[in-house]
């Protein structure tokens, strides 16, 4: 091993060519720990939204969850997340079986799920904002409201600015041993800001708009 | 509870330590020499801990000694090696054993005492409707760096100097008005923070003596949190009452007799009123209301209440309380003004109970209420002290 | 890469090396300058305070000045200095103690001191921009919200910022441990520092999380509009209470679970004896870190949570006593029928357990809710901590730079001077914190600027002062000490302690790839099994070979630049438009530093075994 080439070389690439060097699996490990901080994070963020839930005290715009939420427009969002998991799925899937096309072309629908994702999320902020004045300042609520979604916003906004990056450094190179670990634990994020979603469209959606 | 404990603290070391601690620090400010039913509990409390805390420190010192003394390497064992001991499982066993077991003696008494602590329902359990009227409840609140008196339905507030009878639980509802601060009278009773918004807290405080014992602030709230300092005027049920009656005769249109008070009434009601209330306030006022300010134990919490320190006060506040609210928000007089309205503040004394009231050995029972003979009301005390041994030892 | 041509350097690549290392054992020494400046600076501070306490009514300093010393005392010393500098020793210890050439992840590593010495000058800038903060350590909303100027949000910014370093760096530990232990050197058989630094780590992981969000939350109100603590627009200040102790809390044991690390290296080398119920040392280590997770509230017993949650969380904090009792008694039974040589290290390791014991007997004592109703936020609860902190911590931290600063800096302390520093500081120690307890008890309440005459605080403030000047001294002695060591000691090769661990195994300096031949480790203290059992050499685990070891870089510094940066931008953004300048340039830097670590293949370099064979001949 005194080169690096069998690093970068884009030939007989192991079965997982994310976790075959010690620096993949360190990764891949830190990577996990990572997402467990994350974890706490919006723990904490989603214990702030539920103290200030419909919290107003004497602010001038002060429209329930009950009104504020509609549910279609935030079950396209959820469907556009859920599937672009799916996809990501299917990317790392074609990654183990070293097909480089596949899993960028998987990867290329998976930010554009993210896009159409965000597209939707911009256009229900300026929404509440127009229609309602359900804004970051209006009130306890909505500081809470926007800090946890807008959190989670960044979140995508960063995987996205993150998968982009990757594709188009790697593009002409193809996989190696070196950016397996890199993309894989980007799929992971990925799947990390899914599940995320699921329990904002839960606990901040269905559950704003039961009561 | 009292029963148990009177028992416990026959034990040697709680009574050694007991006498050792109560000989510590002022009587009206020290928590080692509790005048007040929550602080007696929170000192109890202590003394247990406190014993079975020291009974450890024994052991594990000995211990240490011990070792320090008997396992130094002495000159010429350079080369000796002692036996490498991995472990001793009865030992183990022991030293987790016995904590588990001295903690659970501790636990038991704080969870019962953290329960009695909390009881802040005095209508629910009264016996009957004239019991549920006499409950006091004074809604306090603090601000920067000020304390705001509020006798419930009694039509009475007062700022700075608390009025409490003695030998009965008078409930306050603590709340704020700016940042968080917190209500402690360490002789009477533990504390509790006053927090702005809806998370107002309620406490019971109980003296047990008549006195002036001092209050502070307890959490951090800016640049005067030290000197947010607070009385609690403890008096006889007797006096309290009179006291209450004559605060809710004051009015601010009291003119005083003499002529240089009232210019500086005038002033007063001129410049101050915006602030500063005289007679009950529905609301909390800007500033303290001064109702009886001329009986005051202190000015502003700190310092001797004269004439020349009012004067000063009124043309600097910010030379004895950094961060007030007052400096900067109100024309400064001249000291010829100042003066003059000093000289009314000093005037305002609606009632004739003051803090020396509270100083001296006079106790005076409440007066009766309607047709009640005063033994009778001596009785029935006595029957509510039974009463909440009795309810104590149930507790248990 | 040998240490001639290091020794040939100037200034400038020196200083260039240091900006751009990644090794663990230089970025060790950052941690420690820079954790040690922080020290010395937290401690003028404290001096501060007690010369403004030496008299009743004193007016020494003027009150709000007074809230900035404290606030920025507590600050310093809990984020900027106890950390920084276990994780000095950390970084120097841990690697060389499980046997691995590097840490998992060195940019990260290097990336997280870098972001803790950014926020740390960022949050001392604002002495000089217009006042420090002023809302105490602990920053309670609203007091924190309303708090004018920009001290508060100096203080969000530089936290966040070194929050972010810490959790870097929690996280390079726990890789570390994880995937890079030497052959042989299984979990069980792990030296107790490296376990306490693994289990610190995980708390690291999820307590600073909590933190984060509270300081977002704090800085979106104070800064961006935010209505988190503002009760009239429905916010709730218990809030900030709440996120700030599930830190909080945690956070005291991950500094007190390092120093139990320490001191369970320090005795059994000391009392020439294996550690006593290592096992169960492990498993106490384990315990304290789990309950330490679900005792926060405790420091909320005033807050009016009622009855119940008082209760619940009473009888959990007492519960943190018994595995901290076991540890305290498996510490003396370590001791018990050994031969104990009385150096330095061995000092603050025997004085640490009755000082210890005292903090941690009244946190018993505070633990009772109805009696923490009179301690709470009194001098009791101030010299409850300091028992703790200091003699625990800093006790911890003291014996482990003593102890280690062979290992790092190739010299053995002065051990007369040291004698001295211990005796000075021990003394001075006790004669400050221990009146504090009957100052609180007697009705002091913590935080006071001043307090007025009459109240008997008189002399148990005077006697605190004159402790206090009594540390200070040690502290020079130390200083000194260090100073005069550096330019005249004699300098050790190897093992001047006769060590247990693997550390001790490797000759000294360090080569900087640590481990030529990786080591076998055949048992719990890999190196008295070889000096009592083998040759006192450790057995290499592979043959030489080529080491692959990674590059220097200058984008950790770049990243926290960027940050310190963007970060005074947002603080005088709501003054001045020109900040939005600050913040592009800032952010810029840091998320171009970051592209470019990510696109730039980055694979390391190797060491020649050709070269490793030529300088173990010039060591030889």
């Amino acid at each position: 091993m005194s080169t690096h080439e069998d690093v970068l070389s884009s030939e007989n690439l192991p079965h997982e060519p994310e976790k075959a060097t010690l620096e993949g699996k360190n990764k891949f490990l830190g990577f996990w720990f990572f997402l467990g901080g994350e974890t706490v994070l919006f723990a904490s963020l989603f214990g702030t939204y539920l103290a200030l839930k419909n919290s107003f005290g004497n602010a001038e715009h002060a429209t329930p969850s009950q009104e504020l939420f509609g549910l279609e427009l935030v079950f396209i969002m959820t469907m556009f997340l859920l599937t672009s998991s799916l996809t990501s799925v299917y990317a790392m899937y074609h990654m183990k079986n070293h097909d480089f096309k596949k899993m960028m072309l998987w990867l290329g629908i998976t930010v554009l799920l993210g896009l159409a994702f965000l597209a939707c999320e911009i256009y229900e902020f300026t929404h509440y904002y127009h229609e309602f004045h359900h804004t970051f300042t209006s009130s306890a609520f909505g500081s809470a409201f926007y800090a946890l979604v807008g959190f989670h916003g960044a979140h995508v906004v960063f995987g996205l600015c993150w998968i982009v990056a990757l594709m188009v450094r790697n593009a002409r190179r193809g996989l190696n041993l070196y950016n397996a670990p890199k993309f894989y634990i980007s799929s992971l994020y990925w799947h990390f800001i899914d599940v995320v979603w699921v329990f904002i469209f839960t606990v901040v959606y269905l559950m704003g708009k039961v009561g | 509870m009292k029963g148990w404990m009177g028992r416990f603290r026959t034990l040697f070391l709680l009574g050694a330590l007991a006498l050792f601690l109560s000989g510590c620090g002022n009587p009206y400010v020290s928590a080692l020499q509790p005048k007040g039913e929550g602080a007696q509990m929170s000192y109890d409390l202590m003394l247990i801990s406190l014993a079975i805390m020291v009974l450890v420190v024994i052991v594990v010192v000995a211990i240490f000694v011990i070792v320090m003394v008997r396992f130094r390497q002495k000159k010429g064992q350079e080369d000796y090696i002692p036996k490498q001991v991995e472990g001793n499982h009865v030992l183990e066993t022991i030293w987790t054993v016995i904590p588990i077991i001295l903690l659970l003696i501790l636990a038991v008494p704080t969870v019962q005492y953290t329960f009695a602590l909390a009881e802040t329902e005095p209508e629910a359990q009264a016996e009957d409707a004239e019991e549920a009227e006499d409950v006091l409840w004074i809604d306090v609140t603090a601000k920067q760096f000020w304390w705001n008196f509020s006798y419930r339905d009694l039509n009475v507030t007062t700022s700075q100097d608390l009025y409490i009878p003695t030998d009965k639980r008078v409930y306050v509802k603590l709340s704020s008005g700016d940042v968080i601060h917190s209500f402690w009278v360490p002789t009477i009773s533990g504390k509790m923070d006053t927090n702005p918004g809806k998370n107002e807290n309620e406490m019971f405080i109980n003296a047990t003596e008549e006195g002036v014992y001092w209050g502070h602030c307890a959490e951090f709230c800016g640049p005067s949190h030290s000197l947010m300092e607070f009385r609690v005027i403890a008096v006889s049920p007797g006096e309290f009452d009179q006291w209450i009656s004559d605060m809710q005769e004051a009015s601010a249109e009291d003119t005083p007799a003499d002529t240089v008070a009232a210019e500086g009434q005038a002033l007063f009601q001129q410049s101050c009123m915006a602030c500063h209330a005289i007679g009950a306030s529905p609301a909390v006022g800007v500033g303290p209301n001064l109702t009886s300010f001329g009986t005051r134990e202190t000015l502003a919490g700190i310092e001797e209440n004269t004439k020349e320190n009012i004067v000063k006060w009124i043309l600097d506040p910010e030379s004895f309380k950094p961060g007030n609210e007052m400096t900067g928000n109100y024309v400064v007089p001249s000291k010829e003004d100042a003066g003059k309205i000093a000289e009314y503040l000093l005037t305002l004394q609606p009632s004739e109970i003051g803090p020396d009231d509270a100083r001296d050995n006079e106790y005076i029972q409440a007066e009766p209420k309607e047709e009640e003979g005063e033994g009778e009301e001596n009785t029935t005390e006595e029957e509510s002290t039974e009463e909440s041994a009795e309810e104590e030892t149930n507790e248990q | 890469m040998s240490t001639a041509t290091a020794k040939k350097r100037g200034f400038g690549s020196v200083l260039w090396d240091y900006l751009t290392t990644v090794d663990h054992k230089k970025i060790a020494s950052l941690y420690l300058i820079g954790g040690g400046f922080f020290f010395l600076l937290g401690g003028l501070e404290a001096l501060l305070i007690r010369l403004q306490l030496m008299y009743p009514e004193n007016a020494l300093i003027g009150a709000q000045f007074y809230n900035e010393v404290f606030t920025m005392h507590g600050t310093t010393m809990i984020f900027l200095a106890a950390m920084p500098l276990l994780f000095a020793l950390m970084n120097a210890v841990m690697p060389l103690q499980i046997g691995a050439r590097d840490v998992a992840f060195p940019f990260i590593n290097a990336l997280g001191f870098w972001l803790f010495l950014f926020g740390g000058i960022l949050l001392n800038l604002s002495w000089f921009l217009g006042g420090a903060p002023d809302a105490g350590w602990t920053s309670y909303a609203p007091l924190s919200i309303y708090s004018p100027g920009h001290g508060v949000d100096f203080y969000a910014i530089g936290l966040q910022i070194s929050g972010f370093g810490t959790l870097m760096g929690g996280i390079n530990f726990l890789v570390t441990i994880v995937t890079m232990r030497a052959p042989g050197m299984t979990y069980m058989r792990m030296p107790l520092f490296t376990w306490t630094t693994f289990v610190a780590s995980v708390l690291i992981l999820f307590a600073f999380p909590a933190l984060t969000v509270g300081i977002f939350l704090l800085t979106f109100d104070r800064l961006f509009g935010a209505q988190f603590f503002e009760a009239t627009m429905g916010g709730n200040e218990i809030i900030w209470e709440h996120l700030f102790w599930i830190f909080g809390h945690p956070e005291v044991y991950i500094l007190i679970l390092p120093a139990f690390g320490i001191f369970s290296e320090i005795i059994p080398v000391f009392s020439k004896k294996r550690l006593f119920g290592y096992s169960s040392m492990v498993f106490a280590t384990v315990l304290i870190a789990f309950l330490g997770f679900m005792v926060w509230a405790h420091h909320m017993f005033t807050t009016g949570m009622g009855p119940v949650a008082n209760s619940i969380f009473a009888v959990a904090t007492m519960a943190i006593a018994i595995p901290t009792g076991i540890k305290i008694f498996n510490w003396l039974l370590t001791m018990w029928g050994g031969k104990i040589r009385l150096t330095s290290p061995m000092l603050w390791s025997a004085a640490f357990i009755p000082s210890f014991l005292l903090g941690g007997v009244t946190g018993v004592m505070l633990a009772v809710a109805p009696a923490d109703f009179q301690y709470h936020d009194s001098y009791f609860v101030v010299a409850h901590f300091h028992y703790v902190i200091v003699g625990g911590v800093v006790f911890g931290i003291l014996a482990g730079v003593t102890y280690w600063w062979p290992l790092m800096f190739g010299k053995v302390l002065d051990e007369k001077l040291s004698k001295w520093t211990f005796w000075t500081f021990f003394t001075g120690f006790h004669l400050t914190f221990f009146i504090q307890h009957f100052l609180g008890l007697m009705g002091m309440p913590r935080r006071y600027w001043t307090y007025l005459e009459g109240q008997e605080f008189e002399t148990g403030n005077f006697i605190s002062t004159i402790g206090a000047f009594l540390m200070g001294v040690g502290t020079i002695i130390l200083l000194y000490n260090i100073i005069k060591t550096s330019v005249s000691g004699e300098k050790c090769t190897r093992d001047p302690w006769d060590g247990r661990t693997l550390e001790w195994s490797l000759p000294i300096p360090t080569p900087h790839y640590n481990f030529k031949q990786l080591p076998l480790v055949r048992g719990l203290d890999a190196l008295w099994i070889e000096k009592t059992q083998g040759n006192g050499k450790m057995i290499p685990a592979e043959p030489v070979d080529d080491i692959h070891m990674p590059n220097n870089s200058i984008l950790p510094f770049v990243i926290s630049l960027g940050l310190f940066i963007a970060g005074l931008g947002v603080i005088y953004r709501v003054d001045s438009n020109a900040a939005y300048i600050a913040i592009i340039v800032g952010f810029v830097l840091t998320f171009g530093s970051m592209l470019v670590r990510s696109v730039k293949d980055d694979l390391g370099h190797h060491i020649h075994k050709e070269d490793l064979e030529k300088e173990g001949a010039e060591v030889e």
